[in-house]
């Protein structure tokens, strides 16, 4: 290796470790002027919580289970909207590249339930479904599932028509081009609608929590809220703030594991 | 009636919106068991159709194609359209999967095809791990493997660099050969046409008409392998031939 090389390597090296520290310090003194600004009282922590108040907090509700109980809610809810998701958007998505009259019909009933707010559906559904668990997932199902419809739909129309034809020459019907073709050929797609689900979803799960629920860090946060224990809230969108880091890191492993084992 | 397939005053328009489009007008040719027979005629005239029609992807609106009883087609395009997610064996093995042909001494096959041509040791690998020519003879055996009587081969070359084109054309010959199959080739590459053919058929422009057909004698020391047939004596004559044909707008 020359020289200049390894002083290339290490001045990389070197740039990569100052990154990492920075955004450590970034952190730390983030978390250190909070507590140390709630301590000195130059803000109430009353309001603004603080971070410790925030573990004392978590270690309390640890102690009696309550939070874990939240947080499984929470996570139960969207693990559930997420599933329900895909499989309706991939069953859509097929239904409305299958047969084009129905594509055609449905398109702008599509366009305007993807570009319409779903929080206003909300309250819709709690009349329609009662307050429970039902208009949770509903909701947040109604969050993600249009945009997912769509974008699948599109990127099957995408498929090589060269491709299609190769299916047909070798005496492929329309069930073969979906499925020696179109299904394989898009998990990447797939999966990319997926990373964007599962945030969807969570979001959808909180809107509905907010709204209509009797458990979960939605519930916890209008709750806390409305008692001005902030502490509740702050701690709820910390768990929040780490589920969501979790769930994308989880179909990142997902999309990697897939992309080791079934493509080059 | 013994030819191998017989084309008689076919006839086949396209309609958009904007129109009609008379792609085919009374096309008659007809192919012997064993002929290598090329098509060639002007870009945009309707090849591609042509061999749509023959293996019954599209309907003609008239006349008639006729294939002797029990005969199967195969079709080769353009690009090899190999699958990525699917190794070469997978790929190899799309079409049996397809028509659920029995799955007694399929792996054999595939194997023994795999050995005959080559790619044993690529069995495993991904499309992207394949050079163009293993992809393109990897795509021929996917054809293959249905056993048809009759290869339409549509421009299977047209995508290669030059070089690979070169040896890819004499493979694909050897292939057809060995496999005693019959083969129709379409191609704007008159001299491809020429040193793979035993016939020619000139196309006109669009709406497309048989102009011309030609026999070819190619005088070859040895085999008539398509690289040598380059060199014979008469492939100038024939391409002169040719291309005054494909020029020449009456």
């Amino acid at each position: 290796m020359s020289d200049l090389q390894q002083q290339f390597l290490q001045k990389a090296a070197r740039q990569k470790r100052k990154i990492l520290f920075l955004r450590i310090l970034f952190f730390v003194v983030f978390i250190a002027l909070w507590e140390i600004a709630t301590r000195l009282e130059w803000m109430d922590s009353f309001i603004f919580s603080s971070p410790s108040r925030i573990i004392l907090c978590f270690a309390e509700m640890a102690k009696n289970h309550t939070i874990f109980y939240h947080i499984g809610v929470t996570l139960g809810e969207t693990f559930l909207s997420f599933f329900l998701v895909i499989v309706i958007g991939i069953l859509l998505a097929i239904l409305l590249w299958w047969n084009e009259t129905i594509a055609k019909v449905l398109e702008p009933y599509l366009v305007v339930l993807n570009s319409l707010p779903k929080t206003a559906l909300a309250p819709v559904f709690i009349v329609w479904l009662g307050n429970n668990m039902k208009t949770i997932i509903v909701a947040a199902v109604s969050v993600a599932v249009f945009s997912t419809t769509i974008t699948l739909y599109n990127t099957f129309l995408e498929m090589d028509p060269g491709k299609i034809k190769m299916i047909r020459t070798l005496g492929g019907s329309k069930k073969d081009i979906l499925c020696k073709l179109i299904l394989p050929g898009n998990i990447p797609a797939i999966i990319s609608a997926m990373k964007v689900d599962i945030g969807l979803t969570l979001v959808g799960v909180i809107i509905g929590e907010f709204v209509a629920a009797k458990a979960g860090l939605g519930y916890l946060i209008i709750y806390g809220s409305q008692v001005f224990k902030l502490d509740y809230v702050l701690l709820s969108i910390v768990i929040l703030c780490l589920i969501s880091t979790g769930l994308y890191l989880f179909i990142s492993f997902l999309e990697k594991y897939y992309q080791k084992h079934y493509s080059v | 009636m013994n030819h191998l397939l017989e084309v008689k005053k076919l006839s086949y328009a396209y309609h958009t919106l904007q129109g009609e489009t008379l792609v085919l007008d009374r096309v008659s040719f007809s192919i012997e068991p064993g002929e290598f027979v090329a098509i060639v005629g002007p870009s945009g005239c309707g090849k591609s159709t042509l061999l749509s029609l023959i293996c019954r992807l599209l309907q003609p609106d008239q006349g008639e194609i006729l294939l002797q009883k029990n005969k199967k087609t195969g079709y080769m395009l353009q690009k090899d359209h190999l699958l990525e997610w699917r190794t070469t064996h997978k790929n190899i093995a799309l079409g049996p999967e397809i028509t659920h042909q029995s799955v007694n001494g399929l792996p054999q096959k595939i194997d023994n095809m795999l050995k005959k041509y080559q790619l044993d040791g690529f069995r495993n690998a991904k499309p992207n791990q394949l050079s163009g020519g293993m992809r393109q003879r990897a795509a021929l055996i996917r054809t293959l493997m249905l056993e048809p009587d009759l290869l339409l081969l549509d421009e299977p070359f047209s995508a290669l660099d030059y070089q690979t084109r070169l040896s890819v054309s004499d493979d694909v010959w050897a292939i057809l050969k060995k496999e005693n199959k019959t083969a129709l080739l379409i191609t704007h590459d008159i001299s491809e046409a020429i040193s793979m053919a035993d016939r020619i058929i000139i196309l006109s422009a669009r709406p497309a008409t048989v102009k011309k057909e030609i026999t070819l004698h190619l005088s070859c020391p040895g085999e008539r392998t398509p690289f040598l047939a380059r060199s014979s004596p008469e492939f100038k004559d024939y391409f002169n031939l040719v291309w005054k044909e494909l020029n020449n707008n009456e």
